[in-house]
């Protein structure tokens, strides 16, 4: 048991700094996609091809100034990225980074815990993320934070419920809420996109607003609120909530690739390779190879796609998305009752 | 091997919490120690793009975000009770099937009131 928690403990600290890592690289990969997709070339000067512009740009976030407003409640306006980070950073416990390595005649899982209501676990801690930025918003006591705030509470809550709605489909299909058992059963290519395209369509549109990303990012519209929700922050304040947004994006594509692209499972690569450890390893990286496709995916639409207006988002959400989800309910129930899947 | 569900699977996530408010803590003490502290009146006054802020902003806002946060509890207590019901779908059977189109049906004739009584629209 001391062993499997002491394993456990290392296996969190690394996913901690892989996600740290890949939030930095995020936004240097977002400036190089944004300078390949406007023919720029990006940022260049810190390092061989900018790769150490994250860095720089971290170590700045930590030397400027903190400015707390005076008009703001302060320990409100200091918990409300607290809150973002930690909830952006919780999330990934449930997620199954891989099978299981043996070392040393035992067998350690790489997830950190395999929890049978995985999925509702992922809802809980994204639902606590709208307090973080709603938190801030009020707190900074400054008209534009309040609108951005407001637009992003509004905005996340109207397309959690489209997003449920998209994987409660998924979830007759696996009847189980263990995401490790849902990556399992997907394994040799049998990804449950080729059964819930609709489902997997509707929730990566929710995902996308979620994490409040083009063309859904109207709660920081620069031409219409300054900043949004953190018009006020400063220093590691404002870091942490753009910090929070791109770890989500790396969790959201995270889930996306386990829920519906077969997560670890690397197809037909079994045939080749005996080894287990070097077998779970190799199903790591294929998970990794998803999660950057989709990263690279939700930059390629922010800089393709223009922004939604407020009432379009809101229609697309409520009229479009969730009668949408409503029937893919209904189809997948009929299919799976007509091929005689139900008792 | 059947994986046994016990309390003491949701330990690591105690751990993983300890770790990330750990990190948070550390992170903001330590920007706070580094930065240059030089207040000034006007610098700590709320950004109103440049001109003298006018009150503060505790003002009302307009109710539609009130309604949505009320219709989104609404709705999302409905999607929670949808979830038993999935997971169990392939044991329910047809009854339950079923059972569950006829609380659809309910939920769609409310939602398609809501949407009648226009209380999604956006001008």
């Amino acid at each position: 048991m001391s062993s499997a928690l002491i394993f456990t403990t290392i296996l969190i600290i690394v996913i901690f700094t892989i996600t740290l890592v890949i939030a930095m690289y995020s936004t240097y990969g977002e400036r190089k996609v944004a300078a390949f997709l406007q023919d720029r070339i990006g940022p260049n000067r810190a390092g061989p091809f900018g790769i150490l512009q994250p860095m720089a740009d971290g170590v700045k976030m930590f030397m400027k100034e903190e400015i707390i407003p005076d008009m703001s409640n302060k320990w409100l306006f200091i918990l409300g990225p607290c809150i973002a980070m930690t909830t952006a950073l919780m999330t990934s416990a449930v997620i199954p980074w891989g099978n299981s390595l043996s070392i040393g005649g035992e067998s350690y899982s790489l997830q950190v815990t395999d929890v049978n209501i995985g999925i509702l676990y992922i809802f809980g801690v994204v639902s606590i993320g709208v307090y973080g930025i709603m938190i801030g918003g009020w707190a900074s006591n400054n008209k534009y934070s309040l609108m951005g705030a407001l637009r992003a509470s509004s905005q996340m809550i109207s397309y959690e419920v489209a997003m449920g709605l998209a994987i409660i489909a998924l979830v007759m299909m696996t009847g189980t809420l263990s995401v490790k058992e849902i990556a399992a059963q997907q394994s040799g290519g049998n990804w449950n996109v080729i059964y819930q395209p609709l489902g997997f369509i509707i929730f990566l549109v929710c995902a996308f607003a979620e994490c409040n990303r083009t063309p859904f990012d109207l709660p920081e519209c620069e031409t219409e609120l300054v900043g949004g929700y953190h018009t006020e922050y400063s220093s590691m304040k404002l870091g942490f909530y753009l910090f929070a947004e791109y770890i989500n994006m790396f969790i959201s594509s995270a889930v996306i690739s386990t829920l519906y692209f077969g997560g670890y499972n690397m197809p037909f690569i079994a045939r080749f390779i005996s080894d287990p450890n070097l077998l779970t390893l190799l199903g790591t990286a294929f998970l990794f190879a998803k999660i950057l496709f989709f990263i690279f995916f939700f930059m390629w639409i922010r800089w393709t796609i223009p922004r939604f207006r407020y009432d379009q988002l809101m229609n697309l959400g409520w009229k479009g998305l969730i009668p949408l989800s409503i029937a893919n309910i209904f189809i997948t129930a009929l299919i799976m009752w007509l091929t005689g899947k139900v008792s | 091997m059947q994986h046994q569900d016990l309390p003491s699977d949701y330990f690591p996530m105690v751990i993983q919490f300890i770790v990330a408010v750990g990190f948070i803590a550390t992170t903001m003490v330590a920007t706070h120690l580094l930065g240059p502290k030089r207040k000034s009146k006007i610098k700590l006054e709320s950004f109103e793009c440049g001109i003298e802020s006018q009150g503060n902003a505790r003002i009302p806002f307009s109710i539609k975000y009130f309604l949505v946060a009320i219709l989104f509890v609404l709705f999302d207590v409905e999607v929670i009770f949808m979830y038993p019901w999935a997971v169990n779908f392939k044991e329910l059977g047809t009854t339950g099937i079923a059972e569950m189109f006829v609380f659809m049906v309910l939920l769609l004739t409310g939602f398609y009131y809501i949407i009648k009584k226009g209380a999604l629209k956006w001008e």
